[in-house]
């Protein structure tokens, strides 16, 4: 039964990338497909950062150690998605043309929040190996923390681009508050039952 | 021995230079002149085979509405086609009927482009009053059947920039707003013309959401020459048919030198004044979007670029990534109207 945990995972984590492939073949992405491709991709790195950051949370509170066991794969999958959608972006919305990405990317500036969350992810999949861990030591823990900054960011960056309607920006900003309260309010707790602060 | 042989093309036949040269950009002409025919036959056929086929382009037979009321019928009977010619027509192949009708930023019904075709009434309000307010001899509240009554309904192809770099080619049907606006004769302080859309929370979802910061009605305007402009024009319908709600039925705004924003549907009220008018985009963004919104490759949005548009409709692997004109390409007609003014600034 365990074993059949970790393949089915995977399966699902890469269900929407199928169920977007298969809407690329039978051309089913409406009238203007770059975009829709880049809204999808784009929503569904952010949904894979929050699964991943709810996971420490769901192990503490159901004190089931399964939710970490798939936690660095979930975290590569945020980062997968994160790759499809940039390159989608350089490719299908920007035509690949080298002077309008650069321009973009230092000049407009929810690229530049959006981008720097990808570096961020893109150096927390490059140091997810074990031994790079194992390599990293104690500084692992402090890189890998940045994996909050980059939810931020991604927040902000989706925050940024949309017109009027906010009504999604809302909805993974306040998981977003509340996976990170869970962890401000669980330091607190800790520190005030060691007796170091109240 | 060495026996001369003859060349076995007399001189006489040899053609001379600028004949076979003459000839050749005849044939080239010729092909050109082919391709052009085939780029008509590929409209879709039923252009053609309705009516005689007079008009350029007709929805297909399937997704054709049904007369809002008997007047409207008789309205439609009589269309001038559009012309061959710019600027009211484009050769540029037509956004099908079905992208026209589905593909639609219409806030008052919803957020997503899918959202005004899916929750707006299919069938078109009538009767239909319209508000003329403000400096002109004969304010009042209009019925919409008297106010077509005088205007003779035409066929315009035109094409569509939408400030979010994506542009259609769409057959209009309607008439000059020049056309409405003589009707109730502004008076000499008329410098401006302001345009109101519907707000109807029984029908209209969006105008209840909380997270759309839109402060509904929904506003535009035009100075009084962009208005007379002859390109500037009121739409009552598309692909020779009824304008459908979620295109701003039963009439809106065309401008097609600015973007797509300025184009308000659905227009209870048109109000005339001497001073600027507030216009909902600009309320909203002032640093993003202005009051002329004319197009302008050169003029970028804050957070995205305006020198290309995607012409709709895209597939992934055949893009039609084209460069955005200044004014859409309708400079000729209109860039006059902005002599002076800093582009940049007035954007």
């Amino acid at each position: 039964m365990a074993k059949l945990i970790k393949p089915s995972v995977l399966l699902i984590a890469l269900l929407p990338f199928f169920i977007l492939l298969l809407r690329i073949a039978r051309n089913d992405l409406g009238p203007d497909p770059a975009q829709e491709l880049s809204i999808e991709t784009g929503e569904w790195t952010l949904r894979f950062l929050l699964i991943t950051l709810a996971m420490t949370p769901l192990r503490q509170i159901t004190n089931q150690v399964v939710f970490v066991k798939h936690r660095r794969m979930l975290g590569l999958f945020a980062l997968f998605y994160g790759s499809v959608h940039f390159l989608s972006w350089m490719t299908f919305l920007l035509g690949f043309r080298w002077f309008a990405i650069v321009e973009e990317l230092l000049e407009r500036p929810y690229i530049t929040v959006g981008f720097s969350a990808f570096l961020i992810l893109v150096a927390l999949g490059v140091t997810s190996p074990k031994p790079m861990v194992r390599k990293l030591g104690k500084n692992w823990k402090r890189l890998h923390r940045l994996v909050y900054l980059a939810a931020v960011l991604g927040v902000i960056h989706l925050l940024w681009i949309l017109r009027t309607d906010i009504t999604e920006a809302v909805l993974y900003g306040s998981i977003l508050t509340g996976l990170l309260g869970y962890r401000l309010l669980r330091f607190w707790w800790t520190q005030y039952n060691a007796g170091k602060i109240g | 021995m060495l026996i001369k042989k003859p060349s076995d093309i007399k001189t006489s036949e040899i053609t001379p230079e600028n004949v076979y040269k003459s000839r050749r950009e005849f044939m080239l002409d010729g092909s050109k002149l082919m391709l052009g025919t085939m780029a008509g036959a590929s409209l879709p056929a039923t252009v053609l085979a309705q009516n005689g086929g007079a008009l350029k382009a007709r929805a297909p037979a399937s997704m054709q509405r049904a007369a809002p009321a008997p007047w409207w019928a008789e309205k439609f009977s009589s269309i001038k086609p559009a012309p061959n010619s710019e600027p009211f027509f484009t050769g540029e192949t037509l956004t099908p009927y079905r992208d026209v009708t589905h593909y639609n930023n219409f806030y008052e019904y919803g957020m997503d482009k899918g959202d005004p075709s899916a929750n707006s009434n299919p069938s078109q309000p009538d009767p239909w009053s319209v508000a003329i307010t403000g400096e002109v001899a004969r304010p009042g509240t209009y019925n919409l059947e008297d106010i077509l009554k005088p205007v003779d309904l035409e066929e315009r192809i035109y094409r569509m920039r939408c400030v979010e770099a994506w542009s259609m080619v769409i057959p209009w049907i309607g008439f000059p707003l020049a056309d409405l606006i003589k009707q109730f004769e502004p008076t000499s302080n008329a410098r401006f013309i302001e345009f109101e859309t519907l707000v109807d929370p029984d029908t209209m979802p969006g105008v209840t959401s909380r997270f759309a910061m839109v402060n509904w009605p929904y506003r535009e305007g035009l100075r009084m020459d962009e208005a007379m402009n002859p390109l500037a024009f009121m739409a009552v319908g598309l692909y020779g048919n009824y304008l459908p709600s979620q295109n701003g039925a039963p009439m809106r705004l065309i401008v097609p030198w600015k973007y797509g924003f300025k184009g308000i549907k659905s227009i209870v009220r048109i109000n005339f004044r001497e001073t600027q008018p507030n216009t909902t985009w600009n309320d909203l963004q002032a640093n993003e979007y202005g009051f002329y919104a004319n197009v302008n490759p050169a003029v970028h949005h804050p957070r995205w670029r305006q020198d290309m548009e995607r012409r709709l409709p895209q597939t992934l692997f055949s893009r039609q990534h084209i460069e955005t004109q200044l004014f859409n390409g309708y400079g000729e007609q209109v860039a006059h109207l902005y002599n002076g003014m800093d582009l940049a600034r007035n954007f």
